[in-house]
């Protein structure tokens, strides 16, 4: 089964290498450059999982979180969400903001694809 | 990482360009917020340049760039959150920090070595900056990895009121007992909270993740559900106990409930051997059991995740096989009123194609033979004798605007702002002025400024060389400000703008003017002007274009290189460029570099002279004169002028000067070019007849060929004839120089 995802990074390199590591195991990669961005696309596509950055300009990625959330179609859509620190605060911050999981960056392809298994099948 | 290697290099490549931006960013932010922006995006965007610079990097396993851009985020961030306030010794740092950054990422791009001391002396001033804390910051990077893998206690006072009907019924019936005596395995015991499903979590996919990691048995346990009718939709009633076979480590199994850790009630056991062919049933209650991990896996360094601790809660799985009608809780999380998504401004990104250069390259000059041939087309039409009014010839009109047109759209997508360019200015002016110990500012304009790249990136060099002449040479020292009335602070600009078809870039600064009398008297001692010769200022200020002139009495380290102001105007020339000086003594010196747009097309106007055609760059041509005798004066032999209106202007042959022909003895009825220079500088130029106004395509005379004085390039003519393209400004230097005109050759002033 061909998962969908979004992928949400104000950073190119990242989001090249999101889609690097998960096009190759059969998903589905759709990118935003930040949160506004990231709700426009929402509204075409409808994934199976969202991947989201914190720091991003105009919308943060806690913003987007809670605008995701705010949507009833997109309550238990599961979001992971990238983050540079694995620092305890920061993981309280996004699972209060209604994120599902979190991945450490730089990550490792194999664990992206395993994380999101897990969240999304 | 990906099994290929070609699309990380790529990514790689990419990630470097991007870093070029970021780091553009973070100099307009630092800019900003050095002139007193104190809009709180400001420092976000700085803080978040970095943070990108570090994400990517740590994806290449960059990681002197990681631990740099790591400290100064750090450091960033305390100002972000207002902790620390960005005073002008921190901006300093900042700034330091930045153009540091900039060397890491340039050179961990080009694999070179780093410059471990440097990076050492930055990071001890950014951990100035934090002081106590930042010592204590240091020591919590060094326990980073640890701290992932901490039980996290954080969520455990998660909202468990919801289960507090939940029966404690401690007992656990009996499982399946397990078919063959298993190696190893777990019995897990899992009951999720209404949390963990508003976060999206779903147990279905968790169990899966876990069947994967060896083979499990798993029993729901349903005694939690209520009647039907007392059944709330969105509260959990469900948990499982799962029995897994599988030689993977507990911190595996744990990772599964990674994100559940404090979601959920969870209880990870390793089976004993006794276990193994028995069914898991002298399974504690959670307030029997501590709420800690068995912690052999805990400190594995490359653990993927923490494993999960019991929540210290009074939840004990209850399990009575009852059976009940209802359904099971849904997978949806409880959130009673979505909030609207937030509406936020949906200005869509411009969006971007990136092209290799090589491609537009060969694009430029495809139009640029497509020029050529429409060019040849037109004029084998023209020449078979077509009415004007033919449809042929009105196509052939619409052909011509639409190649225009193209060209026109090619060369755009070369242009690119100035914007890098001074901004690497910038951080010469930052290093320049501290090498000399001067309080210099950098004042720029007109950055949006477009100009080709190949212009851009060969700018570079000639002007940084010039931004470090006014900081070490143009501006005075303090005491001397301070005693001339001047503020102490020096101030360098650095403008850009369009004027008439090409880029204006000027250098001044305010200091105290070119000392004439000095460089006069150098180029005397140095012998390159006789001793008794009397110059014009301009004509003293274009001294210093003199190969290996330089003011400096003392050679400083940092200008006096060996590379004068005469390899700058070399570099302006070989770019079709023009450069000039100004200088008011007590005020400032003005460089002004006047460039075309772009390098691959010219506006010229065709003329035939001594039966060759040759052509000059249109802009320089302000006006075109039919003469007559009366017009021009001898000044002395071999030396004309022709009157223009109420002036005179230095009239040349251009026949003569090239070399094809004896000078014009009869001027009656001569066709004469005014031209025109940047510095001001005219003079009348003798042709024998002006052919054609067009565009034609540069074709650069490389390095197979002499540089020919005066000659800037050649290029193609629509009749397939090759026509070189003049350097009006050259061949006036020479004809002033052979014809012994006061100024020694250098002069390109000639004022009008």
């Amino acid at each position: 089964m061909s998962l969908e995802i979004l992928a949400v990074d104000d950073s190119r390199t990242m989001r090249d290498m999101i889609r690097l590591a998960l096009l190759p195991a059969g998903f589905n990669v759709h990118t935003a450059d930040d949160g506004v961005h990231g709700i426009e696309v929402l509204e075409g596509i409808e994934p199976d999982a969202i991947i989201t950055d914190i720091n991003m300009p105009r919308m943060d990625g806690f913003g987007f979180i809670d605008a995701v959330r705010g949507q009833d179609k997109h309550r238990a859509t599961p979001i992971l969400v990238l983050t540079t620190e694995a620092a305890p605060e920061l993981k309280a911050r996004a699972r209060d903001a209604g994120a599902t999981g979190w991945i450490v960056k730089p990550f490792d392809p194999t664990k992206l694809i395993k994380a999101l298994q897990m969240v999304a099948g | 990482m990906s099994n290929t290697n070609d699309p990380m290099a790529e990514i790689r490549a990419s990630f470097f360009i991007e870093c070029e931006e970021l780091l553009e960013a973070l100099q307009d932010g630092l800019q900003a917020l050095d002139d007193g922006d104190d809009d709180p995006e400001t420092i976000n965007i700085v803080f978040r340049a970095v943070h990108s610079i570090k994400g990517g990097a740590g994806a290449f396993g960059l990681e002197a760039l990681v631990r740099f851009a790591h400290r100064f985020e750090t450091v960033l961030d305390e100002v972000r959150a207002g902790r620390m306030s960005p005073d002008t010794e921190a901006r300093k740092v900042f700034f330091q920090c930045a153009d540091h950054l900039s060397d890491l990422v340039r050179i961990s791009r080009d694999d070179g070595e780093l410059p471990t001391e440097e990076t050492a002396a930055l990071l001890d001033s950014l951990n100035g900056l934090l002081g106590e804390a930042g010592i204590e910051e240091e020591a919590d990077d060094a326990e980073e990895e640890e701290i992932d893998f901490q039980p996290a206690v954080l969520s455990l006072d998660l909202d468990l009121g919801g289960d507090d009907e939940e029966g404690s019924i401690p007992d656990l019936p009996p499982l399946d007992a397990l078919p063959t005596a298993a190696p190893s395995g777990f019995t897990i015991r899992f009951k999720p909270d209404n949390d963990l499903f508003e976060t999206g979590n779903e147990p279905f996919h968790m169990l899966r993740a876990l069947d994967e990691l060896g083979t499990c048995t798993v029993t729901c346990h349903l005694d939690d559900l209520p009647d039907l009718d007392a059944l709330a939709a969105e509260t959990s009633y469900l948990s499982w106990t799962i029995d897994i076979e599988t030689d993977v480590e507990e911190a595996e199994i744990a990772a599964a409930f990674e994100f559940v850790d404090g979601l959920c009630t969870l209880d990870i056991k390793k089976k004993t051997a006794d276990d193994v062919s028995s069914a898991p049933s002298q399974e504690s209650p959670a307030d029997e059991e501590p709420p800690v991990q068995e912690d052999e896996p805990v400190v594995k360094a490359d653990a993927p995740a923490e494993p999960s601790p019991v929540p210290p809660t009074e939840t004990p799985v209850a399990d009575a096989p009852q059976e009940s009608k209802a359904e099971p809780a849904p997978a949806a999380p409880m959130k009673a009123a979505p909030a609207p998504a937030k509406q936020a401004a949906p200005a869509a990104a411009k969006s971007v194609v990136r092209v290799d250069l090589d491609r537009i390259e060969r694009l430029v000059n495809l139009v640029g033979e497509l020029v050529i041939n429409q060019a040849m087309l037109s004029q084998s039409l023209e020449r078979s004798g077509l009415s004007p009014h033919s449809d042929a010839m009105n196509g052939l009109e619409e052909f011509q605007r639409l190649t225009r047109d193209i060209q026109d759209s090619v060369m755009m997508i070369r242009a690119q702002p100035v914007k890098s360019l001074f901004q690497r200015m910038s951080r010469i002016v930052r290093e320049a002025s501290a090498a000399v110990g001067k309080d210099v500012r950098l004042h720029t304009d007109g950055e949006s400024t477009e100009v080709d790249k190949t212009v851009i990136e060969r700018l570079a060099d000639p002007l940084t060389h010039m931004i470090r002449n006014a900081v070490d040479h143009g501006l005075e020292d303090s005491e001397a400000r301070i005693a001339a009335g001047k503020p102490e602070q020096g101030r360098v600009n650095l403008t850009a703008a369009h004027r008439s078809g090409r880029v204006v870039i000027e250098v001044s600064d305010d200091g105290g003017g070119i000392n004439r009398p000095k460089v006069l008297q150098i180029a005397i001692d140095k012998g390159l002007v006789s001793p008794d010769a009397t110059l014009s200022d301009t004509e003293i200020d274009n001294l210093l274009f003199l190969p290996g002139f330089s003011t400096a009495s003392v050679v400083s380290d940092l200008s006096g290189r060996g590379v004068g102001m005469d390899v700058v105007r070399t570099s302006i020339q070989a770019l079709g460029g023009r450069i000039s000086i100004t200088s008011t003594p007590g005020e400032g010196t003005t460089f002004s570099i006047s460039l075309p747009l772009t390098l691959a097309v010219l506006d010229g106007m065709v003329v035939q002279v001594a039966e060759e055609t040759l052509v000059l760059p249109l802009n320089v041509v302000i006006e075109t004169l039919t003469l007559t005798n009366q017009d021009v004066e001898m000044v002395r032999p071999g030396a004309h002028v022709v009157r223009v209106r109420s002036g005179f202007v230095p009239l040349f042959d251009l026949g003569k000067e090239l070399g094809y022909r004896d000078p014009v003895e009869d001027y009656d009825g001569s066709v004469v070019l005014l031209i025109a220079h940047e510095d001001g500088s005219r003079a009348a130029l003798i042709i024998d007849s002006i052919q054609d106004q067009r565009q034609v395509v540069i074709k650069g005379l490389d390095d197979s060929f002499y540089r020919a004085p005066g000659i800037a390039a050649a290029t193609i003519l629509g009749d397939g004839q090759i026509a070189l393209i003049l350097d009006t400004s050259d061949i006036i230097t020479n004809a002033i120089g052979s014809s012994g005109a006061c100024a020694p050759q250098v002069t390109t002033g000639l004022t009008a």
